[in-house]
């Protein structure tokens, strides 16, 4: 599955110009799906199965898209401003290099710092890409850029600028290569614009009127020196989702992926998380209402340039994943 | 450029109406008046929204929604103290320091009325220093507006509408440009379109007409015409000025990004195209915050493709704000050409 995740990670896809990840992965699930569409948004809907005596219409979601940045204004001298796309913060950009959709890559660079103690807000912060002016700059306003750093395989633990959401693609083509048979109606979405609101989600479980939504998201940890409060750590299994702030996961749905969680021989933990939310709540809210819930891959550094996952837990979500999936759902 | 068919008494009419958030009848009027003739549907939905629908006359055609809004920001009249003073609220995006001393106009009727300050006379140096609380401000109708404002009624601020040399003042050009350029677009209505316009309500307090008129029409995609504010000043200190979000006179101003959309690039691509083959000026307005009706309606239903064209106007939501009437001569140039060239073959190309 490393090849898989290697690729994925290392394409560019800031939200909204998902073009270059869905094409990947088009290919990826090409030979396993029964139905590919790509809808008004970019979600790419992958269908596998029909609806079987016991059967539920369910739509499962990954999202393509990463944060990243947009150029507001080329200067004089070809220095690129940029605002952001996401969630990127201004402490993980100085030094960093972005790549943009159009291939130029840059380094960011900032105004001299008036204190070592304090970060730039990113009006101080720039692109050098290289040019000597506005003339010979390659980037115009408008241009969008992802982080730019290549995979890092730890062994047991794998690094990637874009583990949120790219491995929750992997374990999705995974699930999606695995799933012998299932009497559900299952749509695999790799959705479009999460990082900016969940916007993808909610239009293509419009489309899907799914009966149950599951999204396939990394969670915060709080494993690692002086950080913060949770009880989800690296390696101890994919989470499963209790609530997070823009969501409480239905209490059946959780109920259901513990016991098979349990009956599989799968580690798993619970999450309870305080920041943040996924694609499950634009699911959960669509049209009359979606029992929902979240498959989670514990990440430490999330929305840094050097996200790490346990490639155990990778495994372990893509077993839970197929075993929830292969059966009949029961909700109680 | 031609700018001797632009609508320009009609601008005026549609600037000096007064049609804050939630109360756009007046400006409704107008709009309905013009469309009448020009639509084969025209329909008020609940929320207020008119929608003026032209038909395509071939198959297979495009349903494109157009919208521009027509609320503007404003006040609300909440209570009367006494012989003419009225409480008011702020309605959508106004800074409360713009308020004070300002000539307004309150309810259908217009009555002028100001929104007072204690004169320099009666103020100590330390309280020139900080911004008067809005809570603290009245509006002044005089004794003779005793009992003729009722909680409620919308207030404006009173800036007629002017045109001048090669500039247009006035207090709602965000957004009656924009609704002045679709009454436009749809009296040229090109025959292989399914042409739906919607003229909005409460975008300026969160985008909501857009999104019900947007589940209504389900179109194949959007535009939104608008008007956003030029930052082009020269900075204090001589520095290169990096944050303008548009400028005058640089053409109409294509989104990219906005704090609620990312435009779908098959539409942005589109627009420039037509802009360079047609030799229009045009600018892309600065990615960062703030929002069009693009925000509500690229997320309804199955997903509407959507990307927003603004005018630029200097000093936005405040009393009066400034226009190029070239810009909105280009506006509306392109929009023309853009319609004129539209197929569905866009929602087939690469993103």
């Amino acid at each position: 599955m490393k090849d898989l995740i290697r690729k994925l990670v290392e394409a560019i896809g800031p939200s909204g110009y998902e073009q270059a990840v869905r094409e990947l992965i088009k290919e990826e699930v090409a030979p396993y799906a029964d139905e590919i569409r790509v809808d008004a948004m970019g979600n790419l809907i992958v269908r596998k199965g029909e609806k079987r005596e016991g059967g539920l219409r369910i739509m499962t979601a990954a999202h393509m898209d990463e944060i990243g940045v947009i150029a507001t204004h080329i200067e004089e001298d070809g220095f690129v401003r940029f605002t952001t796309i996401g969630g990127v913060r201004p402490h993980t950009c100085l030094g960093g290099r972005v790549q943009f959709v159009n291939g130029v890559r840059g380094v960011i660079g900032g105004e001299k710092l008036d204190s070592m103690e304090r970060v730039h807000s990113f009006d101080r912060l720039y692109i050098d890409v290289g040019a000597t002016s506005k003339e010979d700059c390659p980037v115009k306003v408008g241009d969008v850029a992802a982080f730019e750093r290549p995979f890092l395989d730890l062994g047991k633990r794998l690094v990637a600028k874009s583990m949120d959401d790219r491995i929750a693609c992997a374990v999705q083509i995974e699930a999606l290569r695995r799933l012998q048979t299932t009497p559900h109606e299952v749509y695999f979405v790799f959705s479009t614009q999460e990082e900016v609101g969940t916007r993808g989600a909610a239009t293509a479980a419009f489309g899907i009127d799914p009966e149950l939504g599951l999204s396939v998201d990394v969670t915060l940890t709080g494993d690692t020196p002086k950080g913060m409060k949770m009880a989800v750590a690296l390696g101890k299994g994919p989470a499963i989702k209790v609530r997070d702030s823009g969501m409480l996961a239905d209490p059946r749905v959780v109920r259901w992926m513990v016991e098979m969680a349990e009956k599989a021989h799968i580690p798993y933990q619970l999450e309870v998380l305080e920041a943040g939310s996924t694609d499950a709540r634009a699911i959960q809210l669509t049209r009359a209402g979606v029992i929902s819930g979240c498959l989670s891959i514990p990440c430490r550094y999330i929305h840094s340039p050097s996200e790490m996952v346990d490639y155990d837990d990778v495994q372990n979500a893509v077993s839970l994943l197929v075993a929830l999936l292969s059966q009949p759902v029961n909700l109680v | 450029m031609e700018t001797q068919n632009l609508p320009l008494d009609l601008l005026e009419r549609l600037s000096n109406a007064c049609a804050v958030s939630g109360d756009e009848s007046e400006v409704r009027k107008i709009v309905l008046e013009a469309v009448q003739p020009l639509a084969d549907e025209v329909r008020v939905d609940a929320l207020g929204n008119v929608l003026a629908i032209k038909h395509a006359q071939s198959q297979p055609s495009l349903r494109v929604m157009l919208a521009a809004h027509m609320d503007e920001v404003g006040l609300m009249i909440v209570d009367e103290e006494e012989g003419g003073l009225y409480k008011f609220e702020i309605v959508g995006g106004i800074d409360p320091r713009q308020l004070p001393g300002k000539p307004v106009w309150v309810g259908k009727d217009h009555l002028p009325g100001v929104i007072g300050a204690r004169p320099i006379h009666l103020t100590t140096p330390d309280e020139r220093k900080s911004a008067i609380a809005t809570e603290s401000l009245r509006i002044d109708l005089g004794p003779e507006g005793s009992k003729k404002a009722k909680p409620g009624d919308r207030a404006v601020f009173a800036t007629p509408f002017k045109s001048v040399g090669p500039s247009l003042m006035g207090k709602a050009l965000d957004d009656r440009l924009g609704v002045a350029t679709l009454i436009e677009l749809l009296r040229q209505a090109p025959p292989h379109l399914e042409f739906q316009a919607a003229f909005t309500v409460q975008e300026e307090i969160g985008l909501r007409g857009a999104r019900v008129a947007a589940y209504a029409l389900n179109p194949d995609l959007a535009f939104v015409l608008d008007a956003t504010p030029a930052h082009d000043l020269p900075t204090w200190d001589g520095s290169e000025n990096t944050a303008y979000n548009t400028r005058l006179g640089r053409g109409p101003a294509i989104y990219v990004a906005d704090g609620t959309t990312l435009s779908d690039p098959r539409l942005v691509r589109f627009l420039l195209r037509v802009a360079d083959e047609h030799h229009l000026p045009y600018q892309i307005r600065q990615p960062g915050g703030g929002g069009t009706d693009a925000g509500a309606i690229h997320r309804q239903r199955t997903g509407i493709p959507s990307v927003s064209v603004s005018v630029p106007i200097r000093h936005a939501h405040s009393a009066v704000s400034i226009a190029r009437i070239e810009d909105w001569a280009n506006t509306l140039h392109l929009m023309t050409q853009a319609l004129h060239a539209l197929t569905p073959e866009i929602l087939n190309m690469e993103r």
